[in-house]
């Protein structure tokens, strides 16, 4: 190989690592039944996520994955994957892209999308094994809906804060939660949400 | 397997040829005076840009009045479409005619003068994509000031029948353009022949210095300066000459000239080579654009459920440099305009690769890539959903 372009990699050397050597891929050939499994995405959006969990006393012991997508949805879901197991399902369901991205020592900006499917694919994992089990999910409802997928900012959170007048304005909001500093896309539905929030706690 | 550096992103930049670094080396050392000061410092600082505009015009066939030097075609572009907006807003015509898979120095200034008001229609492209004429036809009118259309596009290095299209524009009163920055030194490019009114190109894809350009302008048609304020071109570009590129750019050019036909066919033949090896070693791939009217080192590759920036980065692993359309690799969220005006998948925009040829690769480098190339689409394959 030739090293000297690795030296100006435009990731980090985690996010290399992974890309290069991915964790736990659901190798077709291998003989390894999930227990559950979700897929969230679709090619023509240039990304797509199969997650595939083993499940026991409530603890996920395995996990696989595959993914159609670029260098960091790769190397977010592989690392996702190395942090999952182990955990609990309740802990596993609540893991965002901004705990990923961190582990993997940063994502360049505009590629924090790209980060948000693994997770999501894990979260309907839980939900298809919960379901398949015939087990309650108390997880899904405790979960509020993400509406900054970069940062990680719940619908819930912003209620909150406009409840409580820690946010009066949106770049109080942004202050705060950090939302749409990322890719940017939640804007306009964060900014929606916000003056729905105003206006039902009547504050505007 | 012997590991190696090939650079196969042309349509991108090239690398100088070592004859124009070494002549730029050799006026940046020895003359700095401003071309416009009178004094011997300018004159020997003139004599080189006058140099370069002989050898410009002798690769664009035309007269060297005719050229002026700008920044780069971006730059060409603007300044063309600024005259056009200027004739619109001196009531000569109301309308800009161009396509759907221009350069985005000139997508992106369709869109601003579009803002000011300004009626511009895009002609659609066919699936190798080429401008259809009918189409084009049905554009064109007596109210129509200026058509733009590429001579050869970088993705795909589809060619257009540009001396066709300019007939068509002068048919109906027009003025006719043609960016042709990705065909200089590849094909024969002449303004004479094509009838044109404006050309634009850059040095830097035919293996001149980076930011120095070239805007023709044929004797008589109307211009306006994009960059006010000198009378540097006999005031069609203000600002101080950047005297050692444009020498470049004039050494570029007659190296270009010199050389078209062994360039073309040279290219030509590890391009398809290239293809040849890909589709031979990997299965399912789709060859994007028209292979009939195609520039001679281009060649872009769609690899279905891999995704082209994970291609591109595998690549630069073992020092093979591509591009791609692949939304990921430009950090919005879609994929090459240019390949989904062609009515290309998304999804095979996404895994799309363009290798594009120079002068300074070999059969070598072809037979690297052949090598490298299939372990990596099926290392992605079988990593994807599907």
């Amino acid at each position: 190989m030739a090293d000297s372009f690795m030296a100006t990699w435009v990731y980090t050397d985690i996010v290399k690592d992974h890309f290069m050597n991915p964790r736990n891929i659901w190798n077709k050939d291998e003989d390894w039944e999930p227990d559950a499994f979700g897929e969230v995405g679709s090619l023509a959006c240039g990304d797509q996520m199969r997650v595939g969990i083993k499940v026991r006393n409530n603890i996920i012991y395995d996990i696989r994955w595959l993914t159609y997508g670029c260098a960091s949805a790769i190397a977010s879901t592989s690392m996702m994957s190395e942090m999952v197991k182990g955990m609990t399902l309740e802990e596993a369901y609540h893991i965002t892209p901004d705990m990923i991205t961190k582990a993997l020592g940063g994502l360049p900006e505009h590629k924090f999308h790209c980060s948000v499917l693994g997770d999501k694919a894990l979260r309907a994992a839980i939900d298809s094994y919960l379901e398949k089990n015939n087990l309650p999910n108390p997880y899904k409802k405790s979960i509020a809906t993400i509406v900054c997928e970069c940062r990680g900012v719940t619908d819930q959170q912003i209620e909150e804060l406009v409840k409580t007048d820690k946010a009066t304005t949106l770049e109080q909001l942004q202050e705060l939660t950090g939302f749409g500093t990322g890719c940017g896309k939640c804007k306009e539905k964060v900014a929606h949400l916000f003056e729905e929030m105003r206006h039902i706690y009547g504050k505007s | 397997m012997e590991s190696r550096i090939v650079y196969m992103d042309n349509n991108a930049t090239t690398m100088m040829a070592p004859e124009v670094v070494s002549a730029m080396a050799k006026a940046e050392a020895q003359v700095y005076g401003n071309a416009s000061s009178m004094h011997t410092f300018g004159r020997k600082a003139a004599a080189l840009v006058e140099d370069a505009r002989g050898k410009v015009a002798k690769l664009l066939d035309c007269n060297a009045e005719e050229i002026t030097f700008t920044s780069g075609a971006s730059e060409a572009n603007n300044t063309v479409f600024m005259i056009a907006a200027d004739l619109i807003k001196k009531g000569r015509g109301s309308r800009i005619v161009t396509t759907t898979i221009e350069h985005p120095s000139i997508m992106e200034t369709v869109k601003y003068l579009r803002s000011l008001g300004i009626h511009v229609d895009q002609a659609p492209v066919d699936q190798e994509g080429r401008v259809r004429l009918d189409s084009l036809k049905q554009l064109l009118g007596p109210d129509v000031v200026l058509v733009s259309v590429m001579t050869g596009n970088n993705e795909t290095g589809t060619i257009q029948e540009i001396e066709q299209i300019s007939k068509m524009a002068h048919a109906c009163g027009a003025l006719m353009h043609t960016d042709a920055t990705q065909a200089i030194g590849k094909i024969p490019v002449s303004c004479k022949k094509w009838d044109l009114d404006y050309l634009s190109c850059s040095g830097h894809k035919f293996y001149g210095p980076k930011g120095v350009g070239v805007l023709y302008a044929k004797k008589g048609s109307p211009f306006v300066p994009f960059v006010h304020g000198g009378e540097q071109e006999h005031g069609r570009r203000a600002g101080t000459y950047n005297t050692t590129a444009i020498y470049g750019l004039g050494i570029a050019a007659e190296l270009a000239e010199k050389n078209i036909k062994d360039e073309h066919d040279r290219l030509w033949e590890m391009r398809e080579h290239l293809r040849k090896g890909i589709i031979e070693n990997v299965p399912n791939v789709v060859v994007n654009g028209c292979q009939e009217h195609c520039l001679p080192g281009t060649l872009d590759v769609s690899f279905p459920t891999a995704e082209g920036e994970s291609i591109l980065l595998l690549l630069d692993m073992y020092g093979i440099a591509v591009s791609t359309g692949s939304a990921c690799a430009t950090g919005s969220l879609e994929p090459s305009y240019v390949l989904l005006a062609g009515g290309l998948d998304v999804e095979l925009a996404h895994g799309s690769i363009r290798f594009s040829l120079g002068r300074y690769n070999t059969m070598e480098d072809v037979d690297y890539v052949i090598k490298v190339l299939p372990p990596i689409i099926k290392r992605l394959r079988d990593l994807s959903t599907r």
